[in-house]
């Protein structure tokens, strides 16, 4: 099923895709979209959407189990506290991806903004996935508490794959960078480490979707030094209200 | 011709989502074009404002009459008026003065009597005060505000103009005809206020001379601003932390003569902890300019454009809390809050991109006319 978002309000658009979704539609392709918000929010079930145009912010917010493909560019919060399915967005997004996120996955093939996958949580089988082809800048993980981000930078060209403060407050989950940071861009929560086995065959089963989803080669990304940040304590207010 | 950027849904819904929007173009050729590109560029982002303040600025729109402030003035009652009229007529040669061309309708509503003055100080009032035109204006704008109780200047340039009111942009734009007019260069805002009173002279943007602003957050060190600019003759009388900001760039472009990158390094200064890693030429610059300028630095978050004659500045604060997307097509630049609102008016741009925080994008007509005013001489 096609809708055509030019001239519709955001409010009116998520109303058709629920109702398409209510009625039985499986596969919805929402056509020149600019700029509207909440596309897919908590929407559930075996639906894959695919938008054209520029998806509006908060796109998957709350999202749980559907697919969304965007053949341009999104916004800011894209999946903002997403519990399950994937977001792909084939060109650049904007800040604070991933806010809080506690399931699924979300990759961009190109760059992102600021406070990128801050608050990432994860219990037990729910393990929020990001994967990011392009750079990102200052406060990359920052305060995150779970989950696996990855920062591909493969357009990098020599600049910097990542701001500063990264991993500022983390004290949960794992960040693959294909690069090694400066000691100075690290927040004073995690350390720069070697991957081991396991974290091996975790990014590579994870960069391998990543390219299939993008029509990228996977074993020329993989072909690089990554580096892992992971926090250096755990929980460090765990036992603040407990005693 | 209204069709075409009138509201382009049913605004049913009371729900507000989010805090102001802003948009700009401009063309580094110097070319005119009229307003409703602005307006359909903003219309897109009336979900971030709540109809409590719209507005624009344009640049290029009064060629007849280059040579002339343009003054646009709003009065709450007829005393008002007379009072400002005499005033102008003490110390100003003026040579037309007329209602802003207005459109009614039903969304506009209580507006005030609108007026608009081409003028000239008088060489007398200029040999009387020992101050420069820019400077004699300035005085001029802050008596009216400050001492002419029901009168306000919203906008005092040469060949530009501030558009505003109480409504959603796209409304506000409407009212004001701006489909009349033509322009090279072009600012927008939509206003969610959160800390001050949703007025006509609250609105976006803010100017002084040809300088206009407009802004999305909050500037939080507003206290510290607004003493030092009144150290400098400065009068903030309009309720609203965003005119510190507009008075900042007069004070350190005009006044000061600070080139555009070492002004915006002033306001969104770097950290320390960045400074201290810099080169030492470039480190004792920085340390210079934090030590100066410190009571000008603006914190905060923000998402800042200004505009000026022959350029526009678009900024955020060091730690990027607001958004702000900029883009190029031809030889047009444009910024806005959300890429949709670029989109919506130049749907295949040739690069589009999110600046860093604390780093301005910088916009400037690089041929001929139209002439660039005081920032021109002062770039590094």
């Amino acid at each position: 099923m096609i809708i055509d978002a030019r001239g519709v309000h955001y409010r009116e658009l998520n109303e058709r895709i629920r109702e398409a979704v209510v009625g039985g539609a499986r596969e919805l392709k929402l056509t020149n979209v600019v700029g509207q918000r909440y596309i897919g929010d908590g929407l559930r079930g075996d639906v894959r959407i695919e938008i054209d145009g520029v998806a509006g912010n908060d796109l998957g917010a709350f999202m749980d189990g559907p697919t969304i493909v965007v053949n341009g560019n999104a916004q800011d919060h894209v999946a903002n506290t997403m519990n399950d399915g994937k977001i792909v967005v084939r060109g650049d997004a904007g800040d604070v991806l991933g806010y809080g996120m506690r399931g699924g996955k979300l990759f961009i093939k190109g760059d992102v903004g600021y406070r990128i996958g801050i608050h990432m949580k994860s219990y037990l089988s729910k393990v929020p996935v990001l994967v990011i082809g392009g750079c990102a800048r200052d406060f990359f993980g920052e305060y995150m508490a779970g989950g696996i981000i990855v920062l591909l930078g493969l357009n990098s060209n020599g600049r910097g794959l990542v701001g500063n403060y990264l991993g500022t407050g983390m004290h949960g989950g794992t960040i693959y960078l294909r690069s090694c940071p400066e000691s100075y861009q690290l927040g004073k929560e995690v350390a720069a480490l070697d991957l081991d086995d396991s974290d091996c065959e975790i990014l590579s089963n994870l960069v391998e979707e990543f390219a299939r989803d993008l029509d990228m080669d996977a074993s020329e990304i993989l072909n690089a030094n990554f580096t892992k940040i992971a926090p250096v304590s755990t929980r460090p207010y765990g036992k603040l209200y407990a005693y | 011709m209204e069709g075409r950027w009138n509201r382009r849904y049913d605004w049913q819904y009371d729900r507000i989502p989010s805090g102001c929007g802003l948009a700009a173009i401009i063309s580094e050729a110097g070319r005119s074009f009229g307003g409703e590109e602005i307006i359909q560029s903003i219309c897109v982002l009336h979900d971030r404002s709540n109809g409590l303040g719209g507005g624009f600025a344009g640049y290029g729109i009064y060629p007849e009459k280059r040579d002339l402030f343009a003054f646009h003035v709003m009065f709450e009652s007829i005393e008002a008026k007379e009072l400002v009229d005499a005033y102008f007529d003490r110390n100003f040669y003026v040579e037309e003065s007329g209602h802003i061309p207005t459109r009614k309708i039903k969304e506009i509503t209580n507006a005030p009597l609108l007026w608009r003055y081409f003028v000239k100080p008088l060489d007398d009032s200029l040999q009387d005060c020992e101050l420069c035109e820019e400077d004699f204006v300035t005085r001029s704008v802050f008596h009216i505000n400050g001492e002419i109780p029901g009168a306000y200047v919203f906008s005092s340039g040469k060949n530009m103009g501030a558009f505003k009111a109480v409504g959603y942009p796209e409304d506000v734009g409407r009212f004001y005809r701006l489909d009349e007019y033509e322009g090279y260069s072009w600012i927008g805002h939509g206003r969610f206020p959160t800390n001050t009173p949703g007025w006509w002279g609250g609105a976006h943007p803010f100017t002084l001379l040809d300088w206009s602003l407009v802004h999305n957050g909050e500037i939080s060190s507003y206290g510290i601003n607004k003493r030092y600019l009144e150290m400098f003759g400065y009068r903030c009388e309009l309720q609203t932390d965003t005119e510190v900001a507009a008075y900042l760039f007069d004070l350190l472009l005009r006044r000061h003569g600070l080139s555009i990158e070492v002004a915006c390094k002033a306001l969104a200064s770097p950290f320390w902890s960045d400074i201290d890693r810099m080169p030492e030429e470039e480190r004792e610059l920085f340390k210079a300019i934090r030590m100066v300028y410190g009571p000008a630095l603006l914190n905060g978050p923000f998402a800042i454009v200004l505009g000026f004659t022959g350029g526009l500045i678009g900024i955020n604060d060091r730690v990027k809390l607001r958004p702000l997307v900029a883009a190029r097509k031809d030889d047009r630049l444009y910024l806005a809050s959300e890429e949709a609102a670029i989109r919506e008016i130049s749907p295949d741009l040739d690069v589009v991109w999110a600046p860093k925080a604390g780093e301005p994008v910088i916009g400037r007509v690089r041929t001929g006319e139209p002439e660039v005013v005081g920032a021109e001489e002062t770039v590094a």
